[in-house]
């Protein structure tokens, strides 16, 4: 079979953040490291990152005060509990470091400004001192769910320049990237991860990569939905890979948040950083709401609670009837024409170019839309994932899991390099004990099997199933179904309708010729797949019978810490099956913070001694 | 009034041997606020599953879909059809090297690119992770991310005369780069190490001055502006070089 063989140290399935400062961690300790990128690297996922991430810098006058256990607190309530603390106590106590190093690796961070500063919270203004003896140190702002001002930023192009300011390192560490090559399988002997089966996204070709270690930092897998701020890239490519092997779980697949600034009709992303900056969300009226529903937080609730009060609201008829259904406004006028185009440029920029609307002067029409995946490919404390030695995941892809039910805004994009650099350090360590064999006859055998199902659909032989028409069903099912409030009923439908879309999805046959880079290959290669993945969501989301961060159930409303304070794991064991097999186990081994109130979001809350109902 | 829109694309599968290069018709009615990328998709998904394009986030930050929009280059994903007359003609950008139809291999150019202007900060300093953080005026960090906004799409690599005509230019991207790392205090190349890497004709010197680069720009960065201090500064370098023993042992050029 034509096909080229690489071999290397680390290969990392997939090249944006999380993938990129992993890399940089196992070439610094000498080792060789091969990226794999859908797209050029620097146009990964992580590049539309804009408004910040968050570190206890405590630089900035509002930030004040603040430290990793304020920051850890934050944290583990914004989970809901549902995170792993020991994680979330890593990421806290390293996020400052990993702050300072990229600014030592070139990026341009916004700086204290000594001297008397205007600030706007809740549509009002008001001023602070920012010290002397803190002018040009790492500045900082305010995102939903933090006590402190707290998430460091480059204006709204934050994710961009730290992706330009990594994919500088690595080039500097003469680390390998391929680019436009999609993993289509791992290659494994039941114990060990020893690389991947990948396609040429430019000629078709399939290509061999054998490594001591493999990471998936493949992001999230938004684009299971219809209606996302994700990339279209974000197809779950990595969790399909992996839950293929029916050894590694997909650790809380059910928790799929939406973001409240999604703009209408496009879903493209206006920045938290906007509401952080101090503006308002709008109803049909023109007035604020968030303050009614959540008198302490208002518009800066995490993500999940603003969310659902936004939809809320609309279904009380306040919302702002357009063509693409009802929609709210998203207020920053008050902020000020210098504000808008210089921390806010790029919201200022993408209003103009897709909405034509001018943000210094004209409101923005927002509504929720899904946005981040806190479920991923279930790894411990090291990023090594369940189930296969060798293999590791960091970043979205991954559910190393400190964000639990619910990310708190800036904490992604902190994952990406904080999770990044101490799973690297891991890496480094696993790769200075690894003795690997590779088994070439393992390495032949997978690359039959692809090889014989990409024959296979562009023969037709399986059927003659439109792969879009399935893409479409499924996001369809998604959206409607198993969106920001969830029920019995509409979950069991969504399961349902999933098995039968499904069966179809294994029936794919090619329309066109599937030569070269093919895009509609590409896509019936994964499809099974990504169904899959849906099936997970909302199986997961139907068999958690309680509300929890973003896991909003009608039937459910109340977070059940007596039977739910738990992490689904799906496997899917048995590929002949069309459903996964569920396990739980505890969320947290060390309970630093035992569960309570968040400050936010109104919810009942059943305790973890609460006595069994009958 | 919905208009119908019909599209001339460039067609060419170099994997395909039956495959030759020609231009493909289709039409599509318009519907509101549509753009190329949701037009470019509809195509794809009810007309023809082997079209090659390439978006990834639709919202003109990645720089993935930058082709030749009725003879200029741009960003399809932000190009609204209401701007466009009816008849659409879409090419692949030029200077890149074709992957398929509309879709080109920019990944491979800027790497290499990159890689040869050595676009990361120079400093020996090792990283403190005990140590606070170097204090930068805000003003600079601002002046650093108003260049760091480019999204190497390659619309100005396409659009300049000289990258067309000599493969090995390193276009107005490269010199956009440099003037970012000669305004940062972090990287402590001297303006001499500068002039060793864009001090010649595939770099500064090489620039026709067409301006078609920050024409097209869809990150309206102000590449003229960059090149021409560059080139005042490299031409003084190259001038003081004249005067200077070469140290390095390398071959002088005059």
């Amino acid at each position: 079979m034509e096909h080229e063989t690489f071999y290397t140290d680390l290969l990392c399935v997939g090249a944006g953040l999380a993938g990129e400062r992993v890399a940089i961690e196992a070439a610094a300790a000498g080792f060789d490291a091969i990226l794999l990128s859908l797209v050029p690297a620097r146009r990964s996922h992580s590049c539309a990152a804009e408004g910040g991430m968050q570190a206890a810098l405590g630089n900035c006058a509002m930030g004040e005060g603040d430290s990793p256990d304020v920051h850890f607190a934050d944290t583990v309530k914004g989970s809901d509990w549902g995170c792993d603390q020991e994680c979330a106590r890593i990421f806290a106590d390293t996020a400052p470091i990993a702050v300072r190093e990229a600014a030592h690796w070139g990026m341009p961070w916004n700086r204290v400004v000594a001297g008397k500063a205007k600030y706007w919270k809740g549509g009002e203004e008001f001023e602070a001192e920012e010290k002397k003896e803190k002018h040009g140190l790492i500045t900082a702002r305010a995102f939903g769910g933090t006590a402190k001002w707290r998430t460091c930023y480059t204006a709204d192009g934050t994710g961009h320049t730290l992706l330009y300011t990594l994919d500088n390192k690595i080039t500097s560490l003469g680390v390998h990237v391929h680019d436009r090559v999609e993993a289509i399988s791992l290659i494994h002997d039941g114990e060990n991860c020893m690389g991947c089966v990948a396609r040429d996204l430019k000629t078709g070709k399939l290509r061999v990569y054998l490594a001591k270690a493999t990471l998936i930092a493949t992001g999230g897998y938004g684009r299971l939905y219809s209606e996302t701020t994700n990339t279209v890239i974000n197809e779950g490519g990595g969790h399909i890979i992996a839950l293929d092997t029916g050894l590694v779980p997909f650790g809380n697949p059910e928790a799929v948040q939406f973001h409240p600034t999604g703009v209408v009709p496009t879903n493209i992303l206006v920045t938290e950083g906007c509401r952080g900056d101090g503006g308002t969300l709008l109803d049909v009226d023109e007035k604020r709401f968030m303050d009614k529903y959540e008198p302490a937080k208002a518009e800066l609730a995490s993500r999940d609670v603003v969310s659902r009060w936004m939809m809320y609201h609309i279904a009380q008829g306040k919302g702002v009837p357009s063509p693409y259904g009802d929609h709210l406004w998203l207020d920053i006028r008050h902020l000020g024409e210098k504000h808008i185009t210089t921390k806010l440029r790029e919201v200022y920029d993408l209003c103009r170019h897709f909405l034509g609307v001018n943000p210094i002067t004209q409101l923005i029409p927002v509504r929720p839309a899904q946005h981040y995946s806190m479920g991923g490919v279930r790894t411990n404390s090291d990023g090594a994932a369940y189930g296969l030695k060798g293999l590791f995941s960091a970043g979205e892809s991954s559910c190393w899991d400190m964000h639990g039910f619910n990310r708190l805004g800036g904490n992604s994009l902190a994952e990406t390099i904080v999770a990044g650099r101490h799973v690297g350090i891991k890496v480094a360590e696993f790769l200075k004990g690894a003795e690997v064999t590779f088994k070439t006859e393992l390495a032949t055998q997978a690359l039959a099997a692809d090889a014989e199902r990409i024959e296979r659909l562009v023969r037709g032989a399986d059927g003659n199933e439109n792969v879009y028409a399935i893409k479409d069903a499924m996001q369809q099912v998604m959206m409607d179904k198993v969106g920001i409030f969830r029920n019995g009923d509409d979950l069991q439908a969504a399961v349902d309708t999933l098995r039968e879309i499904y069966a179809k999805a294994l029936k794919i046959g090619l329309k066109s010729n599937g030569i070269g880079a093919n895009p509609e290959l590409a896509l019936a290669l994964k499809m099974p797949g990504m169904v899959r993945l849906a099936i997970c969501v909302a199986y997961g989301a139907q068999m958690r019978t309680e509300s929890r961060g973003c896991h909003a159930r009608d039937d459910y409303p109340a977070r059940n810490d007596r039977d739910w304070l738990n992490r689904t794991l799906a496997y899917w064991t048995d590929l002949e099956a069309d459903l996964p097999e569920l396990k739980y186990e505890p969320s947290t081994q060390v309970m630093y913070l035992p569960p309570g109130d968040r400050g936010y979001g109104k919810t009942e809350i059943i305790p973890m001694d609460a006595p069994k109902e009958d | 009034m919905s208009r119908t829109l019909k599209f001339n694309i460039f067609r060419f599968n170099p994997e395909d041997p039956n495959s030759v290069p020609h231009t493909d018709t289709f039409t599509l009615e318009e519907t509101p606020s549509l753009t190329l990328f949701i037009a470019l998709n509809k195509i794809r998904e009810e007309q023809d599953p082997s079209l090659i394009f390439d978006f990834a986030c639709r919202m003109a930050i990645c720089g993935s879909c930058g082709m030749i929009i009725n003879g200029r280059p741009g960003l399809a994903c932000k190009t609204l059809t209401s701007e466009l007359p009816t008849e659409i003609t879409l090419m692949p950008l030029p200077v890149f090297k074709l992957v398929g139809d509309l879709s080109v291999d920019t990944g491979t150019w800027f790497r290499e690119t990159n890689t040869k202007i050595e676009s990361w900060i120079h400093n020996d300093q090792d990283f403190d992770a005990q140590a606070i953080e170097e204090r930068m005026e805000n003003d600079l960090a601002n002046a650093i991310f108003e260049l760091e906004r480019c999204i190497e799409c390659g619309c100005c690599v396409a659009s300049c005369g000289t990258a067309n005509m000599r493969p090995d230019f390193v276009g107005a991207f490269a010199l956009n780069r440099i003037a970012r790392f000669i305004m940062d205090p972090r990287d402590q190349r001297t303006n001499s190490e500068y002039f060793e890497v864009v001090g010649n004709d595939q770099g500064v010197f090489g620039c026709m001055g067409l301006l078609a680069c920050e024409d097209v720009c869809p990150r309206e960065i102000p590449l003229q502006d960059q090149l021409g201090i560059l080139r005042r500064k490299m031409a003084f370098q190259g001038l003081k070089n004249l005067f200077k023993p070469k140290v390095t042992g390398r071959e002088r050029r005059f």
